[in-house]
């Protein structure tokens, strides 16, 4: 069960119109690396993992959906009042052909989301070690963002996620050592 | 309904996306900074269940929060749906602005 919030986890703010940069941040609305393949992944994981590591999962998964919905505000405040030539002019001019403003599960190059950008290998190390590896994607990703833009507003709320990937990531670290202190321990008895 | 020309395109602007006002920001602020340390405290716990500290600092935040909440819910409507908010009549839950207009 989930229950929605009418608030961001973070404010968003866009300094100015910069058309460019929307297509960009697609790349975490429906990349590989992405929110939706994020939240995505660790949902699903939960059902295989251990006990001990499954409100971890819940509880970054989640927080991933706040995290999807900030990017989608950042692309939504971008584009929301640019004519059909802006977008032409900033690459958007096959977007807005199918999609007009409406946001899409796709990555910067206009690549729709599949579920193969996620895994779910059934092995509790195996799973975790494929979301530290996705936190630290995240990380590098919205590194190149913020060095993109100079809308410091922009930046602001891309540097806050920048923050969480790193947190989420040394979390699964830990999940790590979890797993592997309950796999010892049955060794021993 | 109001219309307003910009870039020479004609945009809708529905009047149920209200202007809001200068404490609904600083409500919404206080309440996004408490709920940072919350996830911070949250996800922590979840590695760390045997932290005294930690868990205290929780469960005092959790306290604060429900009164930054219930403050903002007063006077701008309901958080959250499913019966984990109150309303006003008529119905609120329904009313803009939604997250991403704000």
């Amino acid at each position: 069960m989930w229950i929605y919030e009418k608030k961001l986890q973070y404010p968003v703010r866009v300094g100015k119109c910069d058309l460019k940069m929307a297509k960009f941040l697609m790349e975490q609305y429906g990349g590989a690396d992405g929110e939706l393949a994020a939240a995505l992944r660790y949902l699903n994981q939960r059902y295989s993992i251990p006990d001990k590591v499954i409100g971890l999962l819940t509880d970054i998964g989640t927080e991933e959906f706040a995290h999807l919905e900030m990017i989608a505000t950042m692309v939504y405040k971008l584009v929301k009042d640019a004519t059909p030539e802006e977008m032409e002019a900033a690459g958007l001019g096959a977007h807005f052909a199918n999609h007009d403003r409406a946001l899409f599960y796709s990555n910067a190059a206009g690549v729709p989301w599949t579920a193969a950008y996620i895994q779910a290998k059934g092995d509790p190390i195996a799973d975790l070690y494929e979301d530290i590896a996705a936190e630290e994607k995240a990380r590098a990703t919205y590194q190149w963002l913020i060095d993109m833009t100079d809308d410091v507003d922009l930046q602001d709320g891309l540097k806050f996620l920048r923050e969480r990937e790193i947190i989420h990531a040394l979390r699964f670290r830990e999940a790590v050592e979890l797993i592997k202190e309950e796999q010892e321990r049955k060794k021993v008895f | 309904m109001t219309v307003k020309v910009s870039r020479e395109r004609v945009i809708l602007v529905s009047d149920s996306a209200r202007q809001m006002d200068e404490r609904y920001y600083h409500l919404l602020h206080q309440l996004q900074a408490i709920d940072f340390v919350l996830i911070e405290l949250n996800l922590f716990l979840d590695t760390h269940p045997n932290d005294v500290e930690a868990l205290q600092q929780f469960n005092h935040h959790v306290q604060e929060r429900w009164r930054i909440a219930h403050e903002l819910e007063r006077q701008y409507g309901p958080l959250m749906n499913y019966g984990h908010s109150f309303s006003g009549f008529p119905w609120q839950w329904v009313d803009a602005p939604w997250p991403w207009q704000v």
